[in-house]
């Protein structure tokens, strides 16, 4: 089954930002509860466009989800000082961190917390020169990454490459790249995990939802194991489900019967 | 027949060969190349913009248009004078220091280079010092910043910083652009203005240089 990162608490989301400065426990926890109740495995918690107090933003939140979920977080900013607040602060089960890449200076700063915390990492696939373009490009810096991370002590099944997606309105082969970077990934390190946000993919075009439940499925179908989404989509949600079912990934069908009997597909 | 309203529907509709086809017979034709450009390029161009801005034209659509135009103009340019060209002013643009998104700033660029204006993209990673070169070397009306990381977009703020203490603030306007910035953002740092897409940054830099 596919690691499911719920996505929704980010202060770049409208309705999120005005709860967080607004310090509105009740809606932040709400808002936990209702993603881990529709499947999130992990709760991703971003606060980075409080650019002025991310550090005091993330503690609070952090501080205010533990006291209603007990699933991990994902603690979410490339800021080291926000980062390191919010993994002193979570405590349900191990934290993941969003996110490592092989720039220099990320890389360094980053690679200590996840040691002294030992958490599960997102390695973005992008280093010093820039956004990969292509498949090989991205495996390139995806067996830098796996090959230092676990050098410095992290396990192979605590790493989540992120294959870096682009928009395919503005590059015909975006999505082709990072289908094969999956794939080639899994064949080498059937270990390491792969995870991706879903909402790049779809930029600048019509009907995006589509797009993104699509692609969703084509990258699991190439080895892709874990997503940053909406839980509370219930389409895509569905669609996880069944993906996982038909991939052979759900013995006897047991989680596609649990969520159908819920009501998912009603 | 070619004519200046079926350039700018060839333009419309992404169809290079149709665009250089066209252009070339209205070339021989005899039609002033400026005409050419103003009532049939620019003009199309200025339809995608619009629809664009409405969510009726979707990015591939633009990218496609602004290949045609471009291949249009590279027909009638050798026909005009350089200082004949249009242009509504120059701009300036780079993503800030720290930040390798390229597509939203190139974006930007490619429509503000399709509205008339010249176009200086000096890349991205680019530190306050760079854009402090850039305006003396290029003299920009407009400096367009992008930033796509909450960690970077701070840099916004010292590249202003920069160009105040090198006595350069006013020689140029400054405007800002990407995923994490706002209206409220930009008017805290003290930019100029702020679009939320590349359509909107168009029309942004039309009106701060008060051009049509």
């Amino acid at each position: 089954m596919a690691l499911i990162v719920g996505e929704l608490i980010n202060t770049s989301r409208k309705a999120i930002k005005p709860a967080v400065e607004n310090k509105d426990a009740e809606f932040i926890k709400d808002l936990a509860q209702k993603q881990v109740d529709a499947g999130a495995n992990y709760v991703d918690v971003n606060c980075g466009t409080m650019v002025f107090n991310e550090p005091e933003m993330m503690a609070w939140l952090v501080e205010t989800i533990q006291e209603k979920v007990s699933a991990p977080l994902c603690i979410d900013s490339p800021n080291p000082k926000a980062l390191e607040v919010g993994l002193s602060l979570a405590k349900n089960g191990q934290p993941m961190v969003n996110s490592i890449t092989a720039e220099k200076e990320r890389y360094s700063t980053i690679l200590p917390m996840v040691l002294k915390y030992k958490t599960k990492i997102v390695a973005l696939c992008m280093d010093d020169s820039g956004m990969p373009e292509t498949a090989e490009d991205r495996l390139k810096i995806a067996t830098k990454l796996v090959g230092d991370l676990t050098a410095a002590g992290v396990s192979e099944g605590d790493i989540y490459l992120d294959p870096l997606v682009k928009p395919v309105s503005t590059g015909d082969k975006a999505g082709l790249e990072v289908l094969e970077t999956i794939y080639q990934i899994k064949q080498k390190y059937p270990n390491v995990h792969g995870i991706c946000g879903l909402s790049n993919i779809s930029y600048g075009l019509p009907n995006r939802k589509i797009l993104n439940q699509v692609f969703m499925i084509q990258t699991m179908t190439m080895g892709m194991d874990a997503y940053i989404l909406d839980p509370l989509d219930k389409t895509m949600m569905g669609f996880v489900y069944a993906s996982t079912a038909l991939l052979g990934q759900d013995q006897f069908c047991m989680n596609y019967l649990t969520v159908h009997r819920n009501g998912l597909y009603e | 027949m070619a004519n200046f309203e079926s350039v700018a529907q060839a333009v419309m509709a992404g169809k290079e060969a149709q665009v250089k086809d066209e252009v070339k017979s209205l070339v021989d034709s005899g039609a002033a190349p400026l005409d050419i450009i103003n009532q049939g390029l620019i003009a199309g161009m200025n339809v995608v913009g619009a629809r664009f801005k409405n969510g009726e034209m979707f990015v591939p659509e633009v990218l496609m248009a602004a290949r045609s135009m471009a291949s249009g103009i590279e027909i009638v340019k050798p026909l005009i004078a350089d200082k004949d060209m249009p242009n509504k002013g120059t701009v300036v643009i780079g993503t800030v220091k720290g930040d390798l998104h390229d597509i939203g700033k190139n974006l930007v660029a490619m429509m503000l280079e399709s509205g008339g204006f010249k176009v200086v993209n000096i890349g991205i990673d680019i530190p306050p010092e760079k854009f402090v070169d850039a305006v003396k070397e290029h003299n920009p009306q407009i400096v367009a910043m992008s930033a796509l990381l909450t960690t970077t977009m701070l840099h916004m703020k010292d590249t202003i910083e920069l160009f105040k203490e090198e006595g350069i603030r006013e020689k140029a306007k400054v405007i800002v652009g990407g995923a994490p910035i706002s209206q409220d953002f930009s008017d805290e740092i003290g930019a100029d203005g702020f679009a939320p897409d590349a359509a909107s940054a168009v029309e942004l830099c039309k009106s701060l240089l008060g051009v049509a």
